[in-house]
């Protein structure tokens, strides 16, 4: 094992983007994710690297976009309003094949919100926040050793499968301090390179595994990159044929990977007839909640997605099939419980607790949910 | 000459070599003068005898914007007002390219002043190349930042009521070091300011104006030769505008090199030497 020490929720996302070959940061200061800037601005230059406080949050998605392009794997930190900014030309990268890591440690939105207490309120906006169609990959710890080891699996898989990856983070996390044991090897993945010399190469053809091969600017692979729908070379095109191909290839390049990009926990449910579905800081609640509920003869478990998107649709309906109930308790007035109702697709009634003020969601409001089902009620 | 097709002309034109002749022919209107800068663009290319592989064209969204796809190199086609944004992260990572940016009136002055100003302010080494004619030609004629008070646009359909920028005192006031204007009208005048600017380390913005006859000309009942007359009468040499008697400046702009410092330290170069510092400690 590697150091282990106390250690900051956003300071460890900071730690683990260098340690995952991060050298590019562009960001703009917004509460509570500013950490993440104010750390990688200490420690990117040290190894090399370069860190740049943008005029907004706008073109901070973009310089980190282009920097990625010039061959770093680069990243930027945001919050809710600012995630909101950035979806333009977080859809940009999805469109150019772009790898670069998104964070957004979440505060209570809508709009300014509340500045900054913990919500769950971007987990649809991570998924469709920009216009059009793609996968979206996003992942959400629940500690902050979980942060250290997410974050360098962003950039992994950022780098690819060559498109965005979000962590997202809850402010709760991003604000913890708690045990960090940095492991003491670490798996690190790269973009591939053309395999081809640049008279032969086209940017955009898609290799076997869906994803082109697309080179570094100044490399000495000239060539073209757009927002508009292109073919293989990158240039413009309105062919339907070639466009409806980039569509269906977009999702299947992730889509093939899900089983491999699917990370979650499962906590007391071997035995469980009540299965509660919850990420981030509200898994931790629920875990307390669980044991309490246990102590009471409440069977009981927990279904912890880490990774949020692509979901796991399946894993949650073979859980759920065999449940009394589903209990979805989020930060935000019901997101992620959609995507549970769609899995379950009825063979389970599944509830809700919705908390969007500000406030954590509680072990006892867990509790008292359960408590409905406790064998002395029943 | 007149049979002779682009391929072979690039024997005798050898600047042509920056171009992706495949790509041609390009997308601009007849009469509209980009195509005049783009040309101008590729000639100062070739006389810098720049590496195709270490030059980056990156444009935004609009008329000007398109020109990076014709370009023989590392180009960057990116969202509606953004190109200096996403070239400063291709500059910062990769500080041996050679980066230009081609940007419209709409797309560097309006949606796109935020990331213009700062990077004049930070004196990156990009050459900002605004190809200005004054309306928003792709979408059908708005008006824009730099749309005359007075002229007709889509949406002025009765006169614009709003003052217009003018661009190079705001680059320079930002904290361009090199600033120049020009029109497509004086293009020797044109290929010698870009050299100049891409030889500048530093940000460089350079004006060019590029009449739009489709939708700016029409709507404003200027014609074709009344647009180009307009460049050669009323954009006058720094050195004649400096002598000229205020009076007679109404309605007249000065082209040339009109500001220039090289004594600001470019923010690659800063950012180079922290990291050497922080290296040696």
């Amino acid at each position: 094992m590697g150091k282990v020490y106390l250690e900051f929720g956003n300071h460890a996302c900071a730690k683990a983007a260098i340690r995952a070959g991060c050298r590019f940061y562009a960001g703009y200061p917004i509460t509570p994710s500013s950490e993440i800037a104010e750390k990688m601005a200490e420690l990117l230059p040290k190894v090399g690297g370069k860190f740049i406080q943008m005029e907004d949050e706008i073109g901070s998605m973009a310089a980190a976009i282009g920097a990625s392009l010039a061959g770093l794997k680069s990243m930027t930190a945001t919050s809710g309003p600012g995630f909101s900014l950035k979806q333009e030309n977080l859809g940009y990268a999805y469109m150019t094949e772009t790898p670069v890591v998104v964070v957004n440690v979440q505060r209570q939105g809508p709009s300014t919100g509340l500045p900054t207490q913990p919500a769950q309120g971007d987990v649809m906006q991570s998924r469709w926040g920009t216009h059009g169609d793609y996968q979206a990959i996003v992942f959400s710890p629940s500690s902050v050793q979980e942060v250290y080891e997410e974050t360098i699996r962003a950039f992994n898989w950022a780098e690819r499968l060559r498109q965005p990856v979000i962590l997202l983070i809850d402010e709760t996390i991003g604000h913890m301090r708690e045990r960090l044991a940095e492991p003491e090897n670490v798996e690190i993945w790269n973009r591939k390179k053309p395999s081809l010399p640049p008279e032969k190469h086209l940017a955009y053809k898609p290799e076997e595994d869906d994803v082109p091969a697309i080179p570094n600017f100044g490399e000495g692979y000239r060539f073209h990159v757009t927002g508009l729908h292109h073919g293989y070379d990158g240039f413009p095109t309105t062919d339907p044929k070639l466009v409806q191909e980039f569509m269906e290839r977009i999702q299947r390049k992730v889509l093939r990977h899900k089983d491999e990009l699917l990370k979650y926990e499962e906590y007391m449910l071997d035995d469980a007839d009540i299965l509660i579905v919850a990420y981030g800081s509200v898994a931790r609640s629920a875990k307390y909640a669980i044991k309490e509920a246990r102590k009471k003869g409440i069977k009981v478990g927990l279904f912890r997605p880490i990774t949020l998107w692509p979901s796991p649709e399946e894993k949650i309906y073979e859980l759920a099939k065999n449940m009394k109930c589903v209990l979805v308790p989020e930060m935000n007035m019901g997101q992620y419980v959609l995507e549970v109702e769609r899995a379950v697709k009825g063979a389970s009634e599944v509830h809700r607790i919705n908390k969007a003020c500000g406030e954590l969601i509680y072990p006892d409001e867990i509790l008292r949910f359960l408590d409905k089902f406790s064998p002395l009620t029943v | 000459m007149a049979n002779m097709n682009i391929y072979e002309l690039k024997e005798k034109k050898p600047y042509l070599d920056y171009l992706r002749l495949d790509k041609l022919p390009h997308i601009w209107c007849p009469g509209c003068g980009h195509g005049i800068v783009m040309k101008a663009l590729i000639e100062a290319f070739y006389n810098l005898k720049l590496d195709k592989n270490k030059l980056s064209v990156v444009s935004g969204i609009g008329c000007s914007s398109r020109l990076p796809g014709y370009i023989d190199a590392n180009t960057l086609h990116t969202t509606h007002g953004r190109a200096l944004a996403f070239a400063t992260g291709v500059k910062l990572a990769n500080p041996e390219l050679t980066v230009v940016t081609v940007t419209g009136d709409g797309d560097c002055a309006a949606i796109g002043g935020n990331h213009w100003i700062h990077a004049a302010r930070r004196n990156i080494d990009i050459t900002v190349i605004l190809m200005n004619n004054n309306i928003y030609g792709m979408t059908g004629g708005q008006a824009s930042p730099t749309t005359p008070e007075g002229a007709i646009a889509t949406t002025a359909p009765y006169g614009s009521i709003e003052p217009n920028f003018d661009t190079c005192e705001l680059a320079k006031a930002a904290g361009a070091s090199f600033v120049a204007r020009t029109t497509v009208y004086h293009y020797k005048q044109l290929i010698d300011l870009i050299e100049k600017g891409i030889k500048h380390k530093g940000l460089s913005f350079i004006e060019v104006i590029s009449p739009c006859p489709i939708h700016y000309g029409r709507k404003n009942k200027l014609g074709l030769k009344g647009l180009y007359d307009y460049l050669k009468t009323n954009f006058i040499p720094i050195k004649a505008w400096d002598k000229l008697p205020e009076e007679k400046k109404a309605g007249k702009f000065p082209i040339g090199l009109l500001y220039h410092d090289d004594s600001r330290e470019e923010y690659c170069e800063k950012y180079e030497k922290l990291i050497e510092k922080l290296s040696q400690n």
